[in-house]
């Protein structure tokens, strides 16, 4: 990748802990975004020789073809657990977990909800499409009511099919979660500030806080069926209004923090 | 090392400390229990790491991610919960890790009892999860072997990059009985090139299940499959009790077979000629020898605590040229060795035969017995 130059400046490039790879998310899709983020807060922190990232099973599941640093994968919605029992063995290392809706919210959510009750110091990154994306789009713990899905065909319908779970107001309710927001992968200045929550999480985690939570509201305009621009504008319109941004969890530590 | 007097679960979990275990992870489950609460405080005092899961799923997840990083790492359950723990088991397994899992069986299926059981040989020995993998299974019979059987757990586990498991049950886990424990040994991090601690001056690594590439998928297969060749020529261990002049042998593993023991003695005493195979390994099995026993002896008896999990490996590696019998309490039941005597004399009596199926005419009795 040859980064553009301004005068001479560079201004814009790949951060080092991301590996030259071509990507297999789809156009459009935002875990694009959610990858750089996170690569550009681990090389401002320096953290790159010492984390250990935990893929999970979904889209991300291939999340350790793009991160220049050392990965495991785990089983589906297990990422928590696996994170677990490297941080407890490396308890001097940066452990973060990398998941999808479907794996954290609905097969993963005992695992998630114990980790947090424990004030595991681990890092969690939430990623919020509404739909099971890896599957082909069916219908996940976060779709919304009526929203259409390859098994809610004629849209949630909460009656049979239930309600969607709202996974950052789930977590803050846990005493052992110190530091749980919810943030949007739409615009910059809604980027700008889930890169500011990430670093966060990470230097709650650095500092040993405890448990560190940055759900990320994101899109998915395969499975959607929509354009990436009509995709972005379903999220503010559909998604934001459910899933409130903001700041669902700052411990008294945390909100003592300066960096 | 002084002998001390110890019980079983107390025991393997010191072992296991002093074995170089780094981690544990575990989850409360009856007649397991005590390995759980001795580590909960005994790990901490040492500085290691220990976690009561919130479930067996997560004690076996949270063991994979401690074998990532190259440590010692164990969890230990009882049959229920290990049937929870499969789907770890496979990933750890098909990830290519070190772990070490104490199976403290009970009776069964399903929720069953707390007592003692042999109900999880398929499981570890046929099963353990989806896919073409083998757990080396270490079977004791007494609580200085299990001390033994689970330090050869984490030095096998981490020779091979295997999963062993000290395949053990309710009674020896709960029994005190006079032990030695092992010395102290130093925690150390495996040396090796596949652990994730960090890309700290060398490549990233990662480590994973995933073979995308069919045709990695079973280059990955046939390692492990040369793995266990290599398992199967080097570990396997037995014990044999008067077998050498011995005109019938009986075969069993863990309790059963220490409990056929005892019939074995009292038939000794009587002047039956009669002896005891019992495999230690029960993965990889004692083929090899007890092939050789079977052309020496005019029939075998096989006793467990399952309904002949073990008899269907009997059977298949003997293919049908010694006449076998077979002996079975179940659900939690152990035999009594008077029973085992009565089935010694019956062996004895004859007539033999190789038609037939031994456990049909062992069912049969059972139910005109009861």
């Amino acid at each position: 990748m040859v980064a553009p130059e301004t005068q001479g400046q560079k201004v814009y490039s790949r951060p080092e802990s991301l590996t030259v790879t071509p990507t297999h998310y789809c156009p459009g899709c935002t875990h694009g975004v959610a990858h750089r983020l996170v690569a550009e807060v681990i090389d401002e922190m320096k953290l790159r020789e010492r984390t250990i990232g935990v893929a999970s099973v979904g889209c991300s599941v291939f999340a350790y073809n793009y991160f220049d640093f050392d990965f495991v994968q785990s089983p589906h919605g297990r990422a928590p657990a696996m994170a677990t029992g490297v941080k407890r063995t490396l308890p001097d290392k940066i452990v973060f977990t990398y998941q999808g809706d479907g794996d954290l919210a609905s097969i993963g959510m005992g695992e998630i909800v114990h980790a947090a009750a424990r004030g595991e110091n681990i890092t969690v990154i939430f990623v919020n499409n509404t739909n099971y994306g890896m599957t082909g789009g069916q219908m996940a713990p976060t779709t919304l009511p009526g929203q259409k899905t390859s098994t809610s065909v004629n849209g949630r319908d909460v009656e049979t099919q239930g309600f969607p779970i709202r996974a950052s107001e789930l977590i803050a309710t846990l005493d052992g979660a110190s530091y749980v927001v919810r943030r949007s992968l739409n615009d910059p200045k809604n980027i700008r500030q889930a890169k500011k929550a990430l670093r966060t999480a990470f230097e709650v985690q650095q500092r040993g806080l405890g448990f560190s939570f940055v759900e990320l509201l994101s899109i998915c305009p395969t499975n959607w069926g929509m354009t990436p621009t009509q995709s972005i504008q379903w999220l503010e319109e559909k998604m934001m209004p459910f899933y409130q941004l903001g700041d669902y969890k700052i411990s008294q530590a945390v909100a003592g923090l300066k960096f | 090392m002084a002998r001390q007097l110890l019980k079983g679960n107390e025991a393997v979990a010191e072992a296991a400390v002093r074995a170089g275990l780094q981690s544990y992870f575990g989850y409360p489950i009856t007649p397991q229990t005590e390995l759980l609460e001795y580590l909960s405080h005994r790990m901490p005092e040492l500085g290691r790491g220990f976690v009561q899961a919130e479930s067996e799923l997560g004690a076996v997840n949270m063991v994979y991610g401690a074998a990532c990083t190259g440590a010692r790492t164990m969890s230990s359950s009882s049959s229920p919960g290990v049937s929870l723990m499969l789907e770890g088991l496979s990933y750890i397994a098909g990830t290519e890790l070190p772990a070490v899992l104490v199976d403290v069986m009970r009776g069964g299926p399903g929720l069953g009892n707390i007592s003692p059981s042999q109900q999880d040989y398929n499981q570890i020995v046929h099963g353990g999860g989806h896919g073409d993998f083998k757990m080396i299974a270490l079977a004791p019979c007494s609580v200085q072997e299990s001390i033994d059987l689970t330090v050869l757990a984490f030095d096998l586990a981490e020779k091979y990059r295997s999963i062993a498991v000290v395949l053990t049950d309710g009674s020896i886990g709960q029994m005190m009985e006079p032990a030695e424990l092992p010395e102290m040994r130093p925690v150390k991090f495996m040396d090796t090139d596949w652990a994730v601690r960090g890309a700290e001056g060398r490549d990233r690594r990662f480590l994973s299940s995933i073979y995308l590439d069919p045709p990695q998928e079973e280059q990955a297969n046939l390692r492990m499959a040369r793995r266990w060749e290599e398992i199967e020529a080097n570990e396997v261990r037995f014990k044999e009790y008067y077998l050498d002049d011995a005109d019938f042998a009986v075969v069993g593993f863990g309790s059963a077979g220490r409990i056929a023991l005892s019939a074995v003695r009292q038939a000794r005493a009587e002047g039956i000629k009669v002896g005891l195979l019992r495999p230690i390994t029960v993965n990889p099995f004692p083929a090899k020898v007890l092939k050789e026993v079977a052309k020496k002896v005019q029939g075998m008896l096989v006793v467990e605590m399952n309904a002949g999990q073990m008899l269907d490996d009997v059977i298949r590696i003997t293919n049908n040229c010694v006449p076998i019998e077979f002996f079975a309490r179940l659900g939690g039941v152990m035999p009594f060795p008077e029973e085992v005597l009565v089935e010694i004399h019956r062996l004895a009596k004859g007539p033999l035969t190789t038609e037939g199926d031994p456990r049909s005419r062992w069912l049969k009795r059972a139910s005109a017995a009861r």
